[in-house]
């Protein structure tokens, strides 16, 4: 029972840092590896703005989903759109921003093991015998109502439907007069506010730390390449299954493990199916 | 006609599904020694699964292909080229940042080119570049000129699809199915494309035609195939192909029958 | 000013000695020869005299350093940019190649340069295997999956606490002394560039091109694609783990902070400074970068974030780099035209 209720809270979290990852590479093809960068910058702003300017809890997160938001989409406007479409520089220059953004704030002194978030809701209960914080809870149901909100959102609104058509033949779109490159920063700049709701959920429940940069843009991949790239039910599944078999290493074979587990499904999946579980533009693309 | 009755191609039964579309619904026919085998049929109706499925670019998803006997299904592209069954792409797959020239250098660096030594090597390969421009003089372009050194990206249509069949060339191959080799081409360099199939065919190699331009087709081909939704639909020459009803209520509009057949 | 250019187009116009000397048969005269020659001169006399004009051992040591860089950052642009596989995890190989070269020395007793040379091969043969699956995959894919090699392989070693844990193998023999280890590094490096160059200009070079270009029609022309790409894997990771097994000896230590970012984040900025898929173009990247980030020691991490700043403007503004500035310089000339 624990190992089910654990287990699930932790896939909606792989599923809430996939989700900005898979967004920005489904519309435009740009692997997006600053997001994890921007997943631990938003953690710091909602900290910063809370602790120094002394914010409301709520308002500095509220701050923090803007200001991520906009930094984004300032990134993709201002440096990545010039190199769009140039896959190598793509992944180096959005690498290179992760990496100057998370050394920076390291030198900044964001480092250790004081940089916390308060909970929403203080306090745990208890469900069949087990017992789970308040606010892991209500990570589970936020993540449940933000994919809802998300899938609506891309199927009833203009901008949504623009992406998805983005998404799925971008020359066409361009056709349909929708701006490539405006939906692009639009997407991006999503993207980051996925990155930092996602921040606002989970950071509480831990320390603000550097190093969850890498691991969450590590996670975010797993997902979304077990997954198969483009398909978010896959990604969705994929981080149930990635999630599950974590917690299921940590109980059964040591927390050491818990890492390894992703890079191990990567590589299961390139081996066994390389467009993942639910892609299929690999077999796709042979039939030209 | 007793030796040549025996296939060099068999494909019998071949299906190939793409999730839940099915692309090819067993297939089955064969093509013999030295003959053209045409195939044609609407967009989508798998024509081109068909050459990835014998070439081995894509899995097939159960049937057999066979190659002089012997069975050729899910071995990887490379070795079904090496064994002498090479393809053309129909959207042209040159190395567009190398010159002309050095794009024959791949084929011919490879194992089955360094034993046979090319299409007019007698299993000795001399220097690749000399053999390479030696393979596009004979197919077409004009050895002395410019043409051969330029950068392919730069070469218009008609050449690159000459390039794709000199790339076929240059293994020595036994079979070339070539996959479109005169869509997108002009009128005069359809025309100068055709003598060029039936002398590979004077020299014994066998081809396999997926086309749309059914005149010329009609003009080399032996035998034609109509494929239809992922399924044959008739064989036979091409007198016999245009007077089926099927084949004219599926594929064609009939004024471009009766315009076709003026011409056959 | 500005008025004018709009009427005017700026044209490249190739310089005529270099047209002369293009063709071997023209080398009739020593100013072509020396056109020629004095490029690449310059550049291996002043390889060669570096260690000799550094002040003081501390710089030499940085000196090696640039090296072990170079080498990694010349395995990268060959990667990246003569066969399409780009690997971010440069720090990989530099692991592999430090810990085997660790293992042969203190374990076998085997002498520094005697490790060195076996640790290559061993660790080149063992990226390569354990890359073997990641092969099939191009682009984005083949940069996430090589990324993450390094970060996992310290994890392992933390977790199953083996070759030595998080304290690392230590009490390796270094270099018999300063000099050799200087000479023995550079002339590795101006070999294997050397080797690069030639490489890349042959058929087999060709093939790796095609490979980048378009990888159906290579398996269409009945090449195997996966071998040619493990080929050059191979070719790559020599370099790297040649860096390692370098390295290694010149700390006297290997642990897993040599899986760190650093060494796969810096070769990538200093090929894209020096001039991406010239081969020397990383070299130069790198004798600027590493002197510039040693400066740079007392800002700590700060000083990562600099060099990011600094790629992500080249990629960006000047994605050329300095090499293929300086060789449209030397052998071009430009001038406005009226149009």
């Amino acid at each position: 029972m624990e190992i089910l209720i654990y287990g699930t809270i932790n896939s909606v979290a792989l599923a809430l840092y996939a989700l900005g990852f898979a967004m920005v590479y489904g519309v435009s093809r740009l692997p997006n590896f600053a997001h994890g960068a921007l997943y631990v910058l938003s953690g710091f702003i909602t900290w910063t703005v809370l602790n120094t300017l002394g914010l409301n809890y709520f308002l500095s997160i509220l701050v923090s989903f803007a200001a991520t938001a906009i930094i984004g989409a300032l990134i993709y406007q201002f440096v990545l759109i010039r190199i769009r479409g140039m896959e190598i520089s793509e992944i180096i220059a959005s690498y290179a921003i992760a990496l100057a953004i998370l050394e920076g704030m390291r030198w900044a002194g964001f480092k250790g093991m004081n940089y916390t978030l308060p909970v929403f809701i203080e306090g745990s209960t208890t469900i069949a015998g087990v017992t789970v914080d308040v606010h892991r809870l209500i990570v589970v149901a936020a993540g449940t109502a933000l994919f809802g909100l998300l899938w609506v959102f891309t199927r009833y609104t203009r901008i949504g439907l623009a992406l998805r058509g983005m998404a799925q033949d971008e020359r066409a779109a361009l056709m349909l007069g929708i701006d490539s490159d405006v939906m692009a920063v639009v997407a991006m700049g999503m993207g980051s506010l996925m990155a930092a709701m996602a921040a606002a959920l989970l950071l509480p429940l831990g320390n603000i730390v550097v190093e969850s940069g890498y691991n969450v843009l590590i996670l975010a991949i797993a997902v979304c390449i077990v997954g198969g790239i483009g398909s978010w039910g896959g990604a969705v599944l994929a981080a149930f299954i990635i999630g599950f078999a974590q917690i299921l290493t940590v109980v059964f074979i040591g927390p050491h493990f818990q890492q390894v587990v992703a890079l191990f499904a990567i590589i299961i999946t390139l081996i066994l199916k390389p467009s993942g579980l639910f892609g299929q533009q690999k077999e796709l693309e042979e039939r030209v | 006609m007793t030796g040549t009755d025996i296939p060099i191609l068999e494909v019998s039964e071949v299906t190939k599904t793409f999730g839940g579309i099915i692309a090819l619904n067993g297939i089955s026919f064969h093509v013999k020694p030295g003959e053209i085998l045409g195939i044609i049929g609407p967009n989508g109706s798998g024509k081109t699964t068909v050459v990835n499925c014998i070439t081995g670019f894509i899995k097939t998803t159960a049937g057999d292909v066979r190659f002089k006997g012997r069975r050729i299904t899910g071995k990887p592209p490379h070795k079904i080229a090496a064994m002498g069954i090479t393809r053309t792409f129909q959207i042209m797959r040159p190395y567009y940042s190398l010159p002309a020239y050095k794009n024959l250098v791949i084929p011919l660096f490879s194992p089955r080119a360094r034993k046979t030594g090319g299409w007019r090597g007698g299993g000795k390969l001399g220097d690749r570049d000399t053999v390479s421009i030696d393979i596009l003089e004979e197919i077409g372009f004009e050895r002395d000129s410019y043409v051969p050194y330029k950068i392919t990206g730069t070469l218009p249509t008609g050449y690159l699809k000459r390039l794709e069949l000199a790339r076929c060339l240059a293994l020595k191959p036994e079979v070339i199915i070539c996959d479109e080799v005169f869509s997108g081409l002009s009128m005069s360099e359809i025309a100068s494309m055709v003598p060029l199939i039936e002398r590979l065919k004077m020299e014994g190699i066998t081809l396999v035609m997926i086309e749309h331009r059914l005149r010329e087709l009609f003009q080399v081909a032996d035998r034609v195939m109509v494929l239809n939704f992922g399924e044959k639909l008739v064989e036979g020459t091409a007198t016999e192909v245009m007077a089926d009803e099927r084949v004219k209520a599926a594929y064609f509009g009939s004024e471009q029958v009766e315009e076709v057949m003026k011409h056959a | 000013m500005n008025v004018t250019t709009e009427q005017m187009r700026r044209e490249r116009i190739d310089r005529g000695i270099k047209v002369r000397s293009d063709g071997l048969y023209a080398l009739m005269s020593w100013r072509e020869l020396s056109y020629l020659m004095t490029p690449r001169t310059i550049l291996i006399v002043g390889m060669l005299c570096l260690p000799l004009l550094m002040p003081g051992a501390y710089w030499q040591r940085v000196m090696s350093i640039v090296c072990i860089y170079a080498f990694l950052a010349v395995g990268f642009d060959f990667l990246a940019h003569y066969v399409g596989l780009v690997s971010l995890g440069g720090a990989f190989f530099i692991g592999v190649g430090g810990y085997f070269s660790a293992i042969l020395n203190t374990t076998f007793g085997l002498p520094p340069l005697v490790a060195i040379p076996m640790a290559t091969i061993a660790g080149a043969v063992l990226s390569t295997i354990l890359l073997l699956p990641c092969l099939p995959l191009r682009g984005v894919y083949f940069a996430i999956v090589t990324l993450m090699y390094p970060l996992f392989a310290a994890r392992l070693i933390e977790a199953f606490d083996m070759l030595g844990g998080t304290d690392g193998i230590m009490g390796l023999d270094s270099f018999p002394n300063p000099m050799l280890e200087q000479y023995f590094i550079i002339g590795m490096l101006l070999m294997m560039l050397f080797a690069m160059r030639r490489l890349v200009n042959t058929d087999l070079g060709l093939v790796f091109r095609a490979v980048k270009d378009n990888d159906q029609a290579v398996r269409a022309s009945a090449m195997n694609v996966t071998f040619y790409k493990a080929l050059a894997v191979f070719i790559g990771s020599l370099m790297g783990c040649l860096a390692g097994a370098c390295l290694a000896h010149i700390y006297m230590w290997s642990g897993i902070s040599q899986f760190a970012l650093d060494f796969s984040i810096l070769p990538i900025a200093a090929t894209v400074i020096g001039g991406s898929g010239t081969l020397v173009g990383p070299l130069i990247g790198c004798l600027i970068l590493v002197p510039a980030s040693e400066l740079l020691r007392d800002f700590g991490t700060l000083r990562i974030a600099f060099y990011s700043l600094i790629l992500v403007g080249f990629i960006v503004f000047r994605s050329d780099g300095i090499m293929s500035w300086g060789q449209r310089k030397y052998e071009q000339f430009e001038r406005w035209k009226k149009i």
